[in-house]
């Protein structure tokens, strides 16, 4: 296994962590535990496989057992504790709260069913993949994705709505 | 549950034949067809019906759009991640995690700037201490090969990174309970860290480091003075651990490495202090670190 070939992974399974996590430092250190299980267990990858597939198998086992271990927290975050991440990290010319508020809405869907919406989404990986990546079959890949969107899109616009009055309160 | 999907060429073959010689509409795209042209994963034979049902249908064709702009913004989310340098633990998280024979090679390869530090603060001291180890009793080193190589470690560690103005540590105090957390998982065992405040030395913030037995963690500390003392914590291997040295043992002192250190074992765990002090002083820093940790 050369090193190498998983630096070029590392950005995006950052970004993939950091949007399932919420958490900038447990997002690093789901990476960090996903590449060394990937070190130690690099024999398990076919060589000529899709790589990045693998990965995202390997640190989806990963995030699945913590999630069992220990109970999400209260998912909901107040908007101070949170606001302080959001400066540098969004660009100048958006609304700097639609980043915010996505990634809050983003938590309040299931694991399995934010899994599988960002794994499509940002990773582009195809149903067939996702379905691999996450060991379920093709169906519950399909119907998971169609309740994340549709529930992401009433939790978007209860967050969008006007003084926001929602904005605490949605579970 | 997911309406039925059309995959089956039989089917899809019937349907196409239906409609070229019935002239009957095509089927209504499925739930799964309007996320697959979102996600740009529709079948290229379906493309052309389920984008001609969006025309006639403004409900679906909204549904649709409100998912394109769903997706684009998630796609835009963190999207700064992609850009930004990886950072150094992660990259050494792959260091560390080498097959084994390609270990070897570790120190010189580690972060490009530990080789060269290593080497121009060893020129420095060597040349300065005038080879002052030779009057202290190589004896004084543990006789177990482990022992010998986890305190040596200790010292190269200290040499390498007390000298980084800006990047001594991978987790700074500020951040003390994460490192706490961080470290205790990395080397499997609870660890703490030592109150030293009392001599003047307050905590810098840790790294990870690997060692021939599995993961190593360093302390650093600082006095007002900006002198650092670095605690170098680590499992003692197995072989190790069955002889003399997993006893718990006393205070020694090593001078052999760059910088000198006070070492101890407890419990199968090794401890080095090391730091460019005199040796009362590192005692002294040794013994309060000891006592706090025990």
């Amino acid at each position: 296994m050369d090193a190498r070939l998983l630096v070029d992974h590392i950005p995006s399974l950052r970004r993939y962590a950091r949007a399932l996590t919420g958490n900038a430092w447990a997002a690093d250190d789901l990476v960090q535990d996903t590449l060394e299980r990937a070190c130690s267990k690099w024999r398990l990858w076919a060589v000529g496989s899709d790589l990045r597939a693998w990965l995202f198998t390997v640190m989806h086992n990963i995030f699945a057992s913590q999630v069992r271990r220990t109970p999400p927290p209260n998912s909901i975050v107040p908007l101070d504790d949170v606001a302080h991440e959001l400066h540098g990290g969004v660009d100048p010319g958006r609304d700097p709260g639609t980043g915010l508020d996505l990634q809050r809405c983003l938590m309040q869907l299931p694991e399995e069913q934010r899994a599988v919406l960002l794994l499509v989404t940002l990773e582009d990986l195809s149903y067939a993949e996702v379905a691999k990546v996450l060991g379920v079959p093709a169906g519950t890949v399909m119907s998971r994705l169609s309740r994340a969107r549709v529930r992401l899109q009433e939790l978007m616009d209860g967050a969008a709505a006007p003084h926001r009055p929602g904005l605490r309160r949605l579970k | 549950m997911a309406p039925p999907r059309r995959t089956a060429p039989a089917c899809a073959a019937s349907n196409e034949s239906r409609r070229r010689t019935m002239n009957r509409p095509a089927p209504p795209p499925t739930d799964d067809e309007l996320h697959a042209l979102v996600d740009g994963q529709l079948a290229p034979d379906r493309r052309s019906a389920v984008e001609e049902a969006l025309a006639h249908d403004p409900a679906i064709a909204a549904q649709v759009a409100a998912w394109h702009t769903q997706r684009d913004a998630l796609r835009r989310l963190h999207g700064e991640l992609l850009d930004e340098s990886i950072p150094a633990s992660l990259v050494s998280a792959l260091e560390r995690n080498r097959p084994r024979q390609a270990r070897r090679s570790n120190w010189t390869r580690w972060g490009g700037m530990a080789a060269g530090v290593l080497v121009a603060f060893a020129a420095g001291w060597l040349g300065n201490a005038q080879w002052s180890a030779q009057r202290s009793a190589p004896a004084q080193l543990a006789r177990a090969p482990a022992m010998r190589e986890f305190v040596h470690d200790a010292s190269i560690a200290h040499a390498v990174y007390a000298p980084e103005k800006r990047h001594p540590v991978e987790v700074a105090a500020a951040e003390q309970q994460h490192l706490v957390q961080w470290l205790s998982k990395r080397l499997d065992r609870p660890l703490k860290v030592p109150d030293l405040t009392t001599m003047g030395y307050t905590l810098v913030g840790g790294r990870l480091l690997p060692g021939e037995t599995g993961a190593r963690a360093q302390f650093m500390f600082e006095d007002a003075a900006g002198e650092r003392v670095t605690l170098y914590i680590g499992t003692l291997d197995a072989q190790a651990a069955g002889t003399a040295a997993s006893r718990e043992t006393a205070f020694r002192f090593a001078s052999e490495g760059p910088v000198p250190s006070f070492y101890w074992v407890d419990q199968g765990f090794g401890y080095a202090v090391a730091g460019k002090l005199p040796r009362e002083v590192l005692l002294k820093l040794a013994t309060l670190a000891y006592r706090d940790l025990t």
